[in-house]
């Protein structure tokens, strides 16, 4: 029994991960095609920095990451402190409407997006795919600080309020720094969300803002891309970073 | 309510605002253009008309249709019985190695989905990893055709999934109270029987909210079938985005979405329903 656990956790982990060690062996093997090991170069990496076009989409695609995951951490952290302390009206119908785009399949987000820019009539490019990818990681915000909220002692806010602090006050000197480690990790989960997005990218952007999930996909529909193979190390590098820099975070939270 | 100062209401309008305009509009506009006539350049006619729908009985809409549910319900299966074992015996490891299999199940997961797409391909193409293998050990003598299959959609859709199943079906097993299980046993329930009347009825909400979170998305993954499984119009996302896309043809791309969105809230609606059912047995626990 105890083997047979070892040989499945091994299984599904060789399953997740000889496709990825294939593309990242790839990236420093000599044979273009990656037929059989040919020697180690980091060739691909300086024809992938070359690559205007490609080092293009991925400038546009880490800003549109940068900028979506900070405003939408800003705003699911209001959107958080906003359900979990006021009540008003609507508050029910809007909590659906974070449920809903958090379950809701990229696709139908996507072609809603795609409906509402070219109605209201903001062009497809880097303000349409900016707000659609703020609004399809705001539920993961505010999931994630209403938990840190919820686990809050409350008789801290009452404690401050009583002894003369002001809203902001509460919300700036109390609220918010407990709140940080719960905010990095909000950040980088929406990093990674639009970083890994395709469906909602292909939909809303415009020839003008090419992003990479649409310069990947053109690239390797043909067949195998040693330049690919080595932008794809690099990301599948910083999903480590990202993930052991979370892991981190929980820790802290869980210590204090 | 009293007290309401300034940043309170700074805050409710911005996030309200925010979710009346990039939520539910969006979604509304979505459904009022199924209702919208065709037209192939300017996208609809602002005209009521049942046509999209009409349309969508079409048998090769239908055969989508199906064909789609059929990959999303197998990749869902295959998702569940590897998944569930994965799920359950994490939540049995110690601390320290259960956050280690955590880590190890989340940077596939944080990598591109594209990017672990094309990663597939390249273990199952003409000359991918899996074929030279085969070759050089000399089990075969030409290259066997793995890539642009059925199969192959079906293997970067598991790919791609696993994670959406295991991690509802984990949070669920964590919480579970083990003594349950020990009870059972220890009552002399066999293996089968404490699982089909202990674990399975406890973990059903895990499952339950599993299958809905792998089901559903799978459908819109166009780019898996584009890359593994050659040009047949295999998933509705396909469907979908060769309507808006190439065919400027949004009030049938968004009626072939209305569908979408109905298959999701039958689900969600059944999740309601066995999620109250136990909890109105008590068996929530």
């Amino acid at each position: 029994m105890k083997y047979l656990k070892i040989v499945y956790f091994t299984g599904i982990f060789v399953y997740l991960y000889v496709p990825i060690a294939i593309v990242v062996a790839n990236a420093f093997n000599i044979d273009r095609y990656g037929l059989s090991w040919e020697g180690f170069t980091v060739q691909w990496f300086g024809m992938m920095i070359n690559n205007a076009g490609l080092m293009e989409a991925t400038r546009h695609s880490l800003v549109i990451a940068v900028l979506a995951a900070s405003a939408a951490t800003f705003i699911g952290a209001l959107a958080a402190i906003g359900f979990s302390r006021y009540r008003f009206p609507g508050k029910r119908v809007f909590q659906g409407t974070l449920m809903t785009l958090m379950m809701a399949p990229d696709i139908i987000l996507a072609i809603a997006f795609l409906v509402l820019f070219v109605m209201i009539g903001i062009s497809l490019g880097f303000w349409s795919l900016l707000l659609a990818h703020i609004t399809f990681c705001l539920p993961f915000t505010m999931v994630t600080v209403q938990a840190r909220l919820n686990g809050m002692d409350p008789y801290l806010l009452d404690a401050a309020r009583d002894l003369g602090a002001s809203g902001f006050q509460i919300l700036a000197k109390i609220i918010f720094p407990l709140l940080k480690p719960a905010l990095f990790s909000s950040w980088l989960l929406s990093f990674t969300l639009s970083l890994d997005d395709v469906i909602v990218s292909s939909f809303v952007t415009g020839p003008a803002y090419d992003v990479l999930p649409l310069k990947i996909f053109s690239l390797v529909k043909v067949g195998v891309n040693p330049e690919v193979n080595a932008l794809a190390t690099l990301m599948i590098v910083l999903s480590l970073v990202i993930v052991l820099i979370s892991q981190l975070l929980i820790k802290e939270g869980e210590n204090k | 309510m009293k007290n309401w100062s300034k940043s309170q209401t700074a805050i409710v309008a911005l996030v309200g605002s925010w979710l009346i305009i990039f939520g539910i509009i969006p979604i509304v506009l979505l459904v009022i253009t199924s209702f919208l006539g065709q037209h192939p350049i300017d996208f609809f006619t602002p005209t009521f008309s049942f046509e999209s729908y009409r349309e969508l009985f079409n048998r090769a809409y239908v055969d989508v249709l199906l064909r789609s549910m059929k990959f999303a319900a197998v990749t869902t299966l295959l998702c569940l019985l590897l998944g569930y074992p994965f799920a359950w015996l994490t939540g049995r490891l110690p601390g320290k190695y259960r956050n280690l299999v955590l880590i190890l199940l989340m940077v596939p997961f944080w990598t591109n989905s594209l990017i672990r797409t094309y990663a597939i391909r390249m273990v199952l193409g003409k000359k991918g990893f899996i074929n030279l293998f085969l070759l050089h050990t000399g089990i075969i003598d030409a290259p066997i055709r793995l890539l642009y299959t059925d199969w192959a959609v079906v293997v970067g859709l598991f790919y791609l999934m696993l994670p959406f199943m295991i991690l509802p079906l984990y949070a669920n097993i964590e919480k579970l109270d083990y003594r349950l299980v020990e009870a059972a046993r220890d009552l002399g329930a066999n293996f089968f029987y404490c699982f089909k009347r202990v674990v399975l009825p406890l973990t059903l909400p895990g499952i339950y909210a599993g299958c809905i979170m792998v089901f559903v998305p799978t459908m819109g993954l166009f780019y898996v079938a584009d890359l593994l499984g050659g040009a047949r119009q295999l998933l509705i996302g396909n469907l979908i985005k060769q309507h808006f896309l190439n065919a400027h043809n949004w009030p049938l791309g968004s009626a072939e979405s209305v569908v979408l969105i109905l298959i999701m809230a039958v689900m969600l609606a059944f999740y309601g329903f066995i999620v109250q059912r136990l909890s109105g047995k008590g068996g929530g626990v």
